[in-house]
């Protein structure tokens, strides 16, 4: 990278478009990326994520609009922004019937990783994948977490300055995941800069910025507490009961609330008064034959949120 | 293009190979299965057709044509039959091909000017063998003709009459005139072929299928190297088989082999280059492994077994199917493995085929280069 690619942001994107036929997969998203940043890439499946990503990495070409990537242009410079980034793809796409250390030596040699570099890059991989003794062991044969941690670490030997993670959490277990989130931690002080995306909603505590992305379209792009500060609407409620379906259909209509979601067994209310709403719904659900088991003010998460920014149906 | 990711690339397909038993199978097996086969299996040389006799006549003269038969490497009496009912029968049940009928009058007609007439049934259903069978058996009458027609004219008290005509042929290059060592060059070309289109077509296809292309085509390799990388170990696996299948041929079948190692090297690279390049180009297209499969025996294998002259001669094809044989890329690579192998033809005697194949070759190469792009559009 020349000083003057450096000194920009790393990932810049304007206005970018991707139809799929009459299909419009990604709708005219900009944001831009700093160096070092964490930034969560949030929604539903089928919101443009992945297809966002690919354009990002030169897989896709976009319809309208331009990206930088590293400074270079993804759609007419794609082999450039290649040699500056690391890709993990949503579906696991390391050779199954390679050994742990054959696909490491392998993407060694794609990306060239200096030979007098790369026994010292693979162990430190191994390591951080928690590889060490299985070197041998023919991918196919690991448990999920293994793969996910080994597929991040073919994406980093090559030390990418750019990072590009499509829900490398997806189907891995609570503990493995908080496990791979340390991991991004740990590139991410060492200056990398990450795009992850994912749809699991806790997740986002994470992230450094967040881009909320549905339809295509990005409906918010900022810090985790700024989010959470400026939530939009009212205050936030909790509200546990016995007949769940019975409470929600009269919540609906009741007087002073604007939302109800569904959360697990609880309900989520979204009120324009929280004092008001806790002294008068409990009596009011009373009357509909309802028994009100606990309200009390709950500080959103960014299911809320995100139920909030895009409205019920596409969450659910 | 950098040397580093070729390597890499080829090392990688290589381990694949070597882990995977299917490819294994068709690319170390499958020669010796279609040497044996086909060594063994088939064999276009006519030999011992089984012939009925009804000797109508039953004297010395006709019995003495029949000993000419029994004489013959190419027939075998395999019944002496008495009424035309039993011979229908026979011919029927497949007894015998061909049955040979003397008529009652037999000496009598030798003796005129006119001369005497055999019949000869012949089962029409397999029409190649029922021609040569034929021919054979004019050759057995001729011979016995000529013998009796000597002797007439002895008894006559001519002298030494001396026969007018009579042809000496010698057979060069396949002087036994062994079908086996027709056909055993030509299964080089069917086993690389084999081992082109079937194996090669599957590795892109592979990587499809199994989500790795994504990943790949997300890093800085280029399609060059992508695609020289893979077909490196086919194109080994290629020159492999090939010696194989010489050693083979000519140690155990004892084919002769009389042309240079060197000309049968280039050749056979000349046509892996070919197949291989076919292969890869139907892999990009198609991206599932069995409809790449499919298409690779149906563009590669089939008119190397039936439009390349390997089994089946060209010039006895219809004209319009002969005309097709000049774009099958097999036809090249027959035709030179049968002259070095029987010919001992050398590299300027197979200038033409080699150019042919050549061509064939950039033609494919250039096609073949062009066809992957690194896009999932």
């Amino acid at each position: 990278m020349s000083a003057a690619t450096a000194a920009d942001a790393p990932i810049v994107v304007e206005r970018l478009v991707k139809r799929f036929g009459a299909f419009t997969a990604v709708d005219g998203i900009s944001f831009r990326i700093d160096r070092g940043e964490i930034v969560g890439f949030l929604g539903p499946n089928g919101a443009g994520k992945s297809t966002t990503i690919r354009m990002l990495c030169g897989l896709l070409r976009p319809t309208a609009g331009e990206a930088r990537v590293a400074g270079f242009d993804v759609a007419r410079e794609s082999e450039r922004v290649r040699e500056h980034i690391g890709y993990m793809s949503q579906k696991f796409s390391l050779y199954t019937d390679l050994t742990v250390a054959e696909n490491l030596r392998f993407f060694g040699g794609i990306y060239r990783v200096p030979a007098a570099l790369l026994a010292e890059r693979m162990r430190f991989v191994i390591e951080m994948a928690g590889l060490t003794g299985r070197e041998e062991a023919l991918v196919g044969t690991l448990a999920g977490g293994w793969k996910q941690r080994l597929a991040l670490g073919c994406a980093i030997l090559h030390r990418p300055p750019i990072l590009f993670l499509d829900e490398p959490t997806s189907g891995v277990d609570p503990e493995s995941r908080r496990r791979f989130w340390d991991l991004i931690h740990n590139l991410s002080s060492g200056g990398i800069t990450v795009l992850v995306s994912t749809h699991y909603m806790d997740e986002a505590e994470y992230c450094d910025r967040i881009a909320l992305i549905n339809r295509g379209r990005l409906v918010a792009f900022d810090t985790p507490a700024a989010m959470k500060r400026d939530f939009p609407g009212g205050e936030l409620l909790v509200l546990e009961c016995d007949v769940l379906g019975a409470a929600f259909a009269a919540l609906e209509a009741a007087p002073g609330v604007r939302d109800v979601a569904a959360f697990g067994n609880t309900l989520h209310l979204l009120v324009e008064d929280r004092e008001g709403a806790i002294a008068a719904l409990p009596g009011y659900l009373a009357d509909k034959g309802v028994a009100v088991a606990r309200i009390e003010p709950v500080a959103p998460t960014f299911e809320d949120i995100f139920v909030q920014l895009v409205g019920r149906k596409e969450a659910a | 293009m950098r040397v580093r990711r070729l390597a890499a690339m080829a090392r990688k397909e290589a381990l694949q190979i070597w882990r995977d038993p299917r490819s294994l199978l068709i690319a170390l097996l499958m020669p010796f299965m279609q040497l044996v086969l086909l060594g063994y299996g088939v064999s276009l040389d006519i030999k011992h057709v089984p012939v009925c006799t009804f000797d109508r006549e039953a004297s010395q003269n006709s019995q003495d044509l029949l000993k000419h038969f029994q004489a013959s490497d190419y027939f075998t009496i395999a019944a002496v039959i008495g009424n035309y009912g039993a011979l229908t029968g026979a011919i029927d049940r497949g007894v015998c091909r061909l049955a040979i009928v003397i008529p009652p009058d037999f000496t009598q007609r030798l003796s005129t000017t006119g001369g005497a007439v055999v019949q000869g049934i012949v089962d029409g259903t397999d029409t190649n063998t029922a021609n040569i069978a034929t021919g054979y058996a004019q050759a057995v009458v001729a011979r016995y003709a000529a013998g009796a027609r000597l002797e007439a004219s002895a008894r006559q008290g001519a002298i030494a009459t001396i026969q007018p005509v009579a042809m000496q042929s010698r057979v060069w290059f396949n002087e036994d005139l062994e079908s086996r060592n027709f056909i055993i060059p030509g299964v080089i070309a069917m086993v690389m072929a084999l081992v082109g289109a079937e194996l090669t077509s599957l590795t892109i296809a592979r990587e499809w299928e199994r989500g790795t292309m994504e990943l790949l085509i997300s890093t800085p390799v280029t399609p060059m190297e992508v695609m020289l990388g893979k077909l490196a170990p086919y194109f080994a696996i290629g020159l492999i088989d090939a010696a194989l299948c010489l050693a083979f041929g000519v140690f155990w079948f004892g084919v002769p082999f009389r042309g240079t190692l060197a000309t049968l090297f280039l050749a056979t690279a000349l046509f892996l280059v070919v197949v291989l390049g076919i292969g890869y180009l139907i892999s990009v297209r198609v991206k599932s492994q069995v409809g790449a499969a499919q298409i690779g025996l149906l563009v590669t294998i089939l008119p190397t077994t039936l439009l390349s002259g390997y089994l089946f001669p060209i010039d006895q094809m219809p004209v319009p199917v002969q005309a097709v044989t000049y774009l099958m890329f097999a036809r090249y690579y027959v035709t030179a493995l049968k002259a070095l192998f029987l010919k001992g033809a050398g590299i300027v005697d197979l200038a033409a085929p080699l150019a042919a194949m050549a061509l064939y070759a950039a033609a494919i190469a250039f096609l073949a280069a062009r066809a992957f792009h690194k896009s999932l559009d």
